[in-house]
């Protein structure tokens, strides 16, 4: 395989948790090769270790052994600054729980990791408009967290997440707090982003989310144990789905 | 389909083709692959059965004579009772239920991998019927039958969650014994 065409790698990917005889391994010997513009999905009960997966790809844990390598650079043997600054040049985080500060307005919760990653207040300013105008924000731009539903938050982290134009997004549960007109608007997005070729890894329950992405991989006790692609398969078009034919 | 087709007669006297148009305009994306051939076999099948009559009617200048359909007073209560009736497609469960089970006695297949494979075609068409649901424009009638057949998958995902969960466990034990 070709490793500069991968946005992200893993191999030999461990993660343990604990001492002796309670120690767990989250993560057992994951291969992951994640392409540039490919969206993934990864799907398991609670517990499986699939967001222990996703935190080390991004650089938030460690692994007790194996490699990661992002955008070409292996990344688990950075120091602990080039690490941070890798997360705020090469990956956006969209969690569950929306992780916004609650001081802040829409528009500077999305401004903040530009500022931090060394753009002009300017920049930061246009570029958080563009992307809450895209998540269809733009006139909440000003309410601090607390006066957006749930669904407009996970817009705003969403538009966060990609205001360091990041190589990969990679998304935590992104739907678990929404109800379900609040998935779909989260689900529009993900589809945007998808065919904007936009690479993306997303843990998640739930199957419409990841019927989303090109490809599904399943988790079981730290392993992989299905790895589908969904995106380019021959299907008997959209009326044999009731029945009209095939 | 028969009983669609009469319904919508209910509404005024139609030439085939303005069927068509309206079932496609209904169906959406969902109806793309459906030909006004079937529309007319349909409408011929329901002049034999009495249930509609057919009548010539003046073309237009550039146009030939066409046909326009109606309802009888027997297609009239074949409505009615179509629309009194609470029948309900039925979800071919048992049959995959069964190819578990006897895949698992005959030792032919394993069925945890069964509902691996099935699991990913049940998502392909999940994927294909999310992608037209959400490029359907807000109000849509097809978006509405769309989200339905969403539902219906994800539903039966579900359920394949619950057959690899209880055939694991059948696995486990065998292992474990």
């Amino acid at each position: 395989m070709n490793v500069s065409s991968a946005a992200v790698r893993a191999c030999g990917l461990v993660k343990t948790h604990g001492q002796g005889q309670s120690r767990v391994r989250a993560v057992d010997q994951v291969d992951l090769e994640v392409p540039q513009g490919q969206m993934l999905a990864v799907m398991g009960p609670s517990g499986c270790g699939k967001s222990t997966l996703l935190h080390l790809l991004g650089g938030l844990e460690r692994p007790t052994d194996g490699e990661v390598w992002v955008a070409g650079r292996r990344i688990d043997t950075l120091s602990e600054r080039a690490l941070a600054r890798m997360r705020r040049r090469s990956v956006g985080f969209i969690f569950q729980a929306f992780h916004l500060v609650e001081e802040l307005s829409a528009a500077e919760n999305v401004e903040l990791p530009a500022l931090l990653a060394g753009r002009s207040r300017r920049q930061a300013r246009r570029r958080a408009s563009l992307l809450l105008e895209r998540v269809g924000l733009a006139d909440r731009a000003w309410h601090l967290p607390s006066q957006l539903s749930g669904g407009q938050r996970q817009r705003v982290a969403v538009a966060r997440a990609l205001v360091n134009e990041p190589l990969v997004v990679l998304a935590d549960e992104p739907t678990g707090n929404l109800d379900t007109t609040a998935t779909l608007e989260a689900l529009r997005i993900f589809e945007e982003l998808r065919t904007a070729g936009q690479t993306l890894v997303i843990v998640t329950h739930d199957e419409r989310v990841a019927a989303t992405a090109d490809r599904l991989v399943s988790m079981r006790d730290g392993m992989f144990v299905d790895d589908a692609r969904l995106a380019g398969s021959p299907t008997r078009g959209l009326g044999g789905l009731i029945g009209l034919e095939g | 389909m028969q009983d669609a087709v009469l319904a919508m007669l209910a509404k005024e006297p139609s030439h085939g083709y303005h069927l068509h148009a309206r079932l496609r305009r209904s169906l959406g994306p969902l109806g793309e692959s459906m030909n006004r051939g079937q529309i007319y076999v349909t409408l011929a099948r329901l002049e034999r059965a009495g249930l509609v009559v057919c009548e010539r009617a003046d073309g237009l200048p550039e146009r030939p004579e066409r046909k326009v359909y109606a309802l009888t007073p027997a297609g009239q209560q074949r409505v009615a009772a179509w629309l009194a009736e609470v029948g309900w497609p039925k979800p071919d469960l048992a049959e995959f239920h069964l190819k578990l089970a006897a895949a698992a006695a005959a030792r032919l297949a394993d069925p945890v991998e069964l509902v691996a494979a099935q699991r990913r075609e049940l998502l392909r068409r999940l994927r294909e019927a999310q992608q037209a649901a959400l490029a359907e424009p807000a109000g849509s009638g097809a978006g509405l039958l769309l989200e339905g057949v969403v539902l219906r998958l994800q539903a039966d995902l579900r359920w394949l969650d619950a057959c690899e969960r209880a055939w694991s466990r059948v696995d486990d034990e065998v292992e474990g014994a």
